[in-house]
């Protein structure tokens, strides 16, 4: 037997309170739950299995198992009973067909290296729970795959579900400083790969979308705000896309040497050969997307113009050049 | 991090439904398709045994799992899952929407009737997951992508025009296609490539261009698709062991590539170790970190870092007349 503090034991009372609250058609009073649940017994006093009843409750509940309270006092005094509902608490029986399982195995595998892996492969359990699959394997071809690397992820997601008021530090773009930000949480987007919050901007009293990577440190959420409502016609893809632009706006000038560069040759709107160089005309939105790029091609591409991507390139290759000869980082 | 009470609770609640269903099951497969362990899975066994809407023996749950094989009985009371919890409906309806958005896709049918069903299953919870949305149909022409699959289902082999970044290369090769799939809303081919005799993945908005040549692409017995589960790359043992020391600004590297190990310390900066055949990408990724990353060891992999830097800012000092001088 496990020690009588310890999780197993918890999950242990917890099962058994399920299980007992699940099969009893009337409500049963405290009294008898204590009973009836052998890890309850441990209770030092009446107060101590209170807290630990209250506490109980308050998980269950919060697992998404409908626990009810109702009344079930007689004319004397007013006693209230607890259990829980069997057809409130189970899963539908819907069945599925095959190819309804292959794509919501696709669906649920998408989330397979993400935060929300946990939660994708039970939710797919459950639904195979009934069922035999035959051959689940999906034919289909392709494969998505998302990931949840922001730590901001978990937090963010939670408020846009729950529509919770919160407020996180923002760290803007370039070399900007962290700011805090205040948001009504609207929705939340993959798009191009990063994840990003859309939502009411309280401080600035505008909608705004944020970048997940930029949030710094912790997410949380207002007490007490009052209640928002999300705009009917709000769609977060298209809200980022126009934001965000990523849209290329403007065009920088950049030098490649020969056979180099290739990924931005690709994308270049214009070049120009002289000698071991190319020059090319290349658009872009984001000035330290830019420099990243380039500053990967080391010496085989050189940023003409604009100068801020320039100068962000330089400060780039001065900081590894730094970091690896003993300077200081 | 360990499971806590109320996720075992949870996960119990989902296997004992899921095993009643499988009277018999095989305990080491079960173990597999709960994503668990034996030892994990006995232990849950056990503890099964020992609940029940009653203590008398007729009210207990009972488990029985020698000779291998898993029998559950006595458990009518939790026979039927727990509903979607909030996250899992969301999983499982972003997912589908994602599904439903990529071009050409076939199944559109089976998409529409799983997602009317989960939403029937899953009530108000469908509606907050509609609050989030992923794309992934983005970044690739619809055109490349409906060649791609339809070289995979039909086993053509493909020529490529490919741009390898990390070398800085294009290439032309010829590859039988295998499988197309979407990382972090990045579409890739994979496919066993002539050039390289062995399977390659390939990022779609890289390629150039592609033919679907009328040649059988059926790709050899012993190809092998990368495990996607295992991350983006897949390192082998005799690889070179690099280690990294990562500013807090650039933790992201160790989510974003396979690493041995890695240690935080107090300040938010991390020591990574990883195993690379290839020095090249690390470079390149050295000199975007501009600092924020440092190669520990070994030495060669640091000097060659510091070396391209220096070539690199020596290419804009020769640039003698920057416009718009800046600092």
């Amino acid at each position: 037997m496990s020690s009588p503090t310890g999780p197993a034991a918890k999950t242990e009372r917890l099962l058994n309170l399920v299980l007992c609250l699940l099969y009893t058609r009337r409500p049963l009073p405290k009294s008898r739950i204590r009973a009836v649940v052998p890890q309850y017994g441990d209770a030092v006093s009446d107060e101590a299995f209170d807290r630990m009843f209250e506490r109980d409750k308050d998980e269950l509940r919060e697992l998404g198992i409908p626990l009810v309270t109702e009344d079930i006092g007689g004319a004397w005094d007013d006693e209230v009973g607890y259990r829980i509902d069997q057809r409130e608490y189970a899963l539908p029986d819907i069945s599925f067909e095959p190819d309804e399982l292959a794509v919501l195995g696709l669906a649920s595998r998408t989330w397979a290296h993400a935060s929300l892996a946990g939660p994708a492969a039970q939710a797919l359990r459950k639904l195979k729970a009934a069922g035999i699959e035959r051959d689940g394997d999906s034919l289909i071809g392709i494969e998505p795959r998302l990931g949840t690397s922001e730590p901001a992820f978990e937090p963010v997601k939670n408020a846009v579900v729950g529509q919770r008021t919160i407020t996180f530090g923002y760290r803007t773009g370039g070399q900007g400083g962290v700011n805090s930000r205040t948001v009504q949480p609207w929705g939340l987007a993959s798009w191009h790969g990063r994840w990003y919050l859309t939502g009411f901007d309280l401080d600035r009293q505008a909608p705004r979308v944020f970048r997940l990577s930029r949030i710094d440190g912790d997410v949380t959420e207002v007490k007490k705000a009052p209640a928002y409502a999300v705009p009917a016609d709000h769609r977060a893809q298209e809200m980022i896309s126009t934001t965000v632009g990523e849209q290329p706006t403007r065009t920088a000038t950049v030098k490649v040497r020969a056979d180099r560069g290739n990924s931005l040759r690709r994308r270049a709107t214009g070049s120009n050969e002289s000698g071991e160089w190319t020059e090319l005309e290349v658009p872009f939105s984001d000035d330290d997307g830019l420099a990243d790029e380039v500053s990967g091609y080391g010496a085989d591409v050189v940023v003409l113009s604009p100068p801020e991507v320039r100068d962000l390139v330089v400060a780039r290759l001065r900081g590894a050049l730094s970091a690896h000869t003993g300077g200081a980082a | 991090m360990p499971e806590t009470a109320t996720d075992r609770l949870a996960r119990l609640l989902t296997m004992v439904p899921w095993l009643v269903a499988r009277q018999g099951i095989d305990l080491d497969q079960a173990a597999a398709e709960l994503g668990i362990t034996v030892e994990q899975l006995e232990t849950d066994l056990r503890l099964l045994y020992l609940c029940g809407y009653g203590q008398m023996p007729d009210e207990l749950i009972d488990a029985q799992w020698e000779n291998g094989r898993v029998f559950i009985t006595n458990a009518d009371t939790i026979a039927r899952p727990l509903r979607l919890g909030r996250d899992e409906a969301l999983t499982l309806m972003v997912g589908l929407r994602a599904l439903a958005a990529v071009p050409g896709l076939g199944e559109r049918d089976a998409i529409e009737r799983a997602m009317a069903k989960l939403e029937q299953a899953t009530g108000a919870s469908a509606e907050a997951a509609a609050r989030v949305e992923v794309a992934i149909s983005e970044g690739v022409e619809a055109d490349l992508l409906a060649d791609a699959r339809r070289a995979v289902e039909g086993h053509r082999r493909v020529h490529l025009r490919y741009l390898v970044p990390s070398r800085d290369e294009a290439t032309e090769r010829d590859v039988d296609p295998m499988r197309v799939v979407n990382l972090d809303s990045r579409w890739y081919l994979e496919g066993w490539c002539h050039l390289a005799q062995d399977t390659r993945t390939f990022r779609m908005d890289r390629i150039a261009r592609l033919d679907v040549l009328d040649v059988d692409g059926t790709p050899p017995d012993d190809a092998q698709l990368r495990d996607l589960d295992a991350g983006a790359f897949t390192p082998r043992p005799d690889d070179t062991l690099v280690t990294l020391l990562l500013q807090p600004g650039a933790a992201w590297v160790s989510d974003y590539y396979p690493t041995e190990s890695v240690q935080t310390a107090a300040d938010g900066s991390q020591t990574v170790t990883l195993r690379t055949a290839d020095t090249l990408w690390l470079r390149r990724l050295l000199w975007r970190l501009g600092g924020r990353g440092t190669v520990v060891s070994p030495p060669e992999v640091a000097q060659v870092v510091s070396e391209g830097a220096q070539a690199a800012l020596a290419a804009y000092g020769a640039d003698a007349d920057p416009p718009g001088t800046g600092g």
